[in-house]
């Protein structure tokens, strides 16, 4: 019992940033019908400069734990929106009106060139986090003990979410992104500015992940110039998990698949913890193509 | 007429005194260029041919691999006579794996794709039946022998390797000229036009994907016979990648193209040792404008040419 709280609390930790990622993923399909392979290394990207500026600025010592994690997440997650913007403007924007092979060729060329940046400025070897940044108090819930860190990931991740489907539901400018998802001829007819959405489509989405890189960072402790590529796979399969291009789907299939994952790893095998998840992405896609939520059918090539 | 039959042989006379006057490093480069100048081949009939987007190839070219493997050290069977055997294990497996999700469109079977090569490699780290070797993987394969000659030097892989290549080549061209090339092509272009015409799609895109996918087993045989040494790192979902890249880059559905492109992807590397680290990353600075600069490949595929039918002709044979 003790345990299954444990994994339960664990996987919703971990599902939380899987949902932080898959949204970059699943917001950026459903503008552009794009994987943006770069996506998990601009997560990986805000891992490292997340640790650039907490060792730099020890902002902790500064102005508090608490007021200095939130201002690196803010600085965290303002540089990577600046890289998401940069990637688009240089790597997907000339690709617009050609075939869908050559965009997918060109986002794997920019996820291989950020992370090898990535390997060349920070190096090979695991990076590892400071540890006295995040209070190391511990939770009692139900007898069973909960560390803060995991908390405060689930709230954090839970809080963005919350925001980002304000700012999509409620706002001009999510109206706007949800026209052009619909559809990009339309919206464009209708005024909307089609390379201004994806241009915020592709700042908003990295923020988020950027954010998730930190608190991979802080969750774990170390971080490595390859992890994007593990957490980006899984991510993309929470976002078909819950429908591809759908953003509540995204959340829901990142919970989803962090508890399925953890539930796995605890009482199937560890070992096979990271096959388990495409097992599951497989399963889905067989079984229900357009995922837990979604009701777009899959998009002709 | 002539140059179809003096183009190939001139390039075949071009490739058969190389080692003559390379050394065994750059041989041993050839060596590379054409192992993943047949897996990109192969790959290039499903992405290229028939527009499927396939991004776990590495998973097929492992499935092979493996299987001559095991075979080679648990049985002592020569490893180029399970060449076939590799081609047919790669094959079931794919028909297994694609069966149910071939129908998938698009992103969706580029995704399962990439899953089915995660899954590959972790069963192969975990030792999956205990035949595989975990992390490790298998090594003491015995050296291949062709009649009597045992194997050795890089100089006589060359040959083993290439002479495949040229009849990859020659068959990979003649089924793009034929019935089944010709269907392929058309449900790439519009499924639902080729399905109204009476191809029947899901057939044949199961048959490419197995097609393509038997061939990367035999050439993954070929693999382990020149490694001697094989385990999972070799199989990864970069592998993938690199394949997929070389089939884009030369210009998909064009054999030439992908020549180019094997040349370009696995050799450029090898000019570039001496810029070490940034190598990769200038590989992926170059995929990028690639695609922005010349985004339908270096050589693209040609569009199908068919001569008139002779109308004078025509009409004295209807008298």
């Amino acid at each position: 019992m003790e345990q299954l709280f444990q994994q339960l609390t664990n996987g919703l930790a971990v599902g939380s940033i899987y949902a932080l990622i898959a949204l970059g993923y699943t917001m950026v399909y459903g503008v552009l019908k794009l994987i943006n392979f770069a996506h998990s290394d601009l997560f990986t990207l805000g891992a490292y400069l997340g640790l650039t500026l907490l060792t730099s600025l020890t902002l902790a010592d500064r102005i508090g734990p608490l007021w200095g994690t939130i201002v690196l997440v803010v600085m965290v997650m303002g540089l990577i929106a600046l890289a998401g913007a940069l990637l688009d403007r240089v790597a997907y924007r000339p690709l617009r009106e050609s075939p869908r092979l050559s965009a997918v060729v060109s986002a794997l060329g920019a996820s291989i060139f950020l992370q090898n940046t990535i390997m060349l400025i920070y190096g090979a070897r695991f990076r590892v986090y400071p540890e006295d940044i995040l209070p190391k108090a511990v939770f009692h819930v139900l007898g069973v003990d909960v560390p803060v860190v995991r908390i405060l990931v689930l709230f954090t991740s839970l809080a963005m979410m919350a925001a980002l489907y304000f700012f999509i539901q409620k706002t001009r400018i999510g109206t706007a992104i949800r026209a052009a998802a619909i559809d990009q001829g339309a919206a464009r007819l209708m005024g909307i500015d089609v390379n201004r959405v994806i241009l915020i489509v592709f700042m908003v989405g990295p923020a988020l992940g950027g954010a998730a890189g930190l608190m991979v960072g802080l969750y774990y402790g170390q971080i490595n110039f390859t992890m994007g590529w593990g957490y980006g796979l899984k991510a993309f399969t929470a976002a078909i998990l819950g429908g591809i291009g759908n953003i509540p789907g995204a959340m829901v299939g990142g919970l989803l698949l962090g508890v399925i994952e953890a539930l796995g790893a605890a009482y199937l095998s560890f070992a096979w913890k990271d096959a388990i998840a495409f097992a599951v992405l497989i399963l889905i896609l067989i079984v229900r193509p357009t995922g837990l939520l979604g009701e777009r059918v899959a998009e002709k090539v | 007429m002539n140059r179809k039959i003096l183009i190939p042989c001139a390039i075949g006379a071009v490739l058969a005194v190389l080692p003559l006057v390379l050394n065994a490093y750059w041989v041993d480069v050839l060596n590379s260029v054409g192992i993943y100048a047949i897996l990109a081949l192969s790959l290039n009939l499903i992405v290229g041919h028939t527009g499927l987007f396939n991004l776990g190839h590495a998973a097929f070219y492992a499935v092979g691999a493996y299987t001559a493997a095991i075979l080679n050290t648990h049985f002592h069977i020569p490893v180029l006579w399970l060449i076939p055997v590799s081609g047919l294990t790669a094959g079931l497996f794919a028909l297994v794996v694609a069966r149910p999700i071939i129908h998938l469109r698009g992103d969706y079977l580029c995704i399962v794709t990439i899953g089915v090569g995660e899954i590959v490699r972790i069963a192969l780290i975990n030792n999956v039946f205990g035949i595989t070797g975990g992390a490790n993987g298998i090594f003491g394969i015995s050296r291949p022998s062709v009649f009597d000659l045992t194997l050795r030097t890089p100089n006589q892989f060359f040959y083993l390797i290439w002479v495949f290549v040229a009849v990859t080549v020659f068959l990979f061209h003649l089924l793009e000229y034929s019935r089944f090339g010709r269907a392929i092509n058309y449900l790439r272009e519009d499924e639902v036009a080729a399905e109204g015409s009476g191809v029947n799609t899901a057939h044949y895109k199961l048959a490419v994907f197995i097609l393509g996918s038997a061939w990367a087993g035999m050439i993954g045989n070929i693999y382990a016979a020149k490694m001697t040494i094989i385990s999972p790192e070799s199989f990864t979902f970069w592998e993938s990648v690199l394949m997929f890249v070389i089939v884009i880059l030369g210009g998909s559905g064009s054999i030439v193209g992908v020549f180019l492109g094997a040349f370009l992807v696995v050799g450029l590397p090898e000019v570039f040792r001496e810029f070490a680290n940034a190598r990769m990353l200038i590989f992926g600075a170059a995929m990028v404008g690639m695609m922005i600069f010349r985004t339908q490949g270096l050589i693209p595929a040609r569009p199908r040419t068919y001569s008139a039918p002779d109308l004078e002709e025509g009409r004295e044979t209807a008298v």
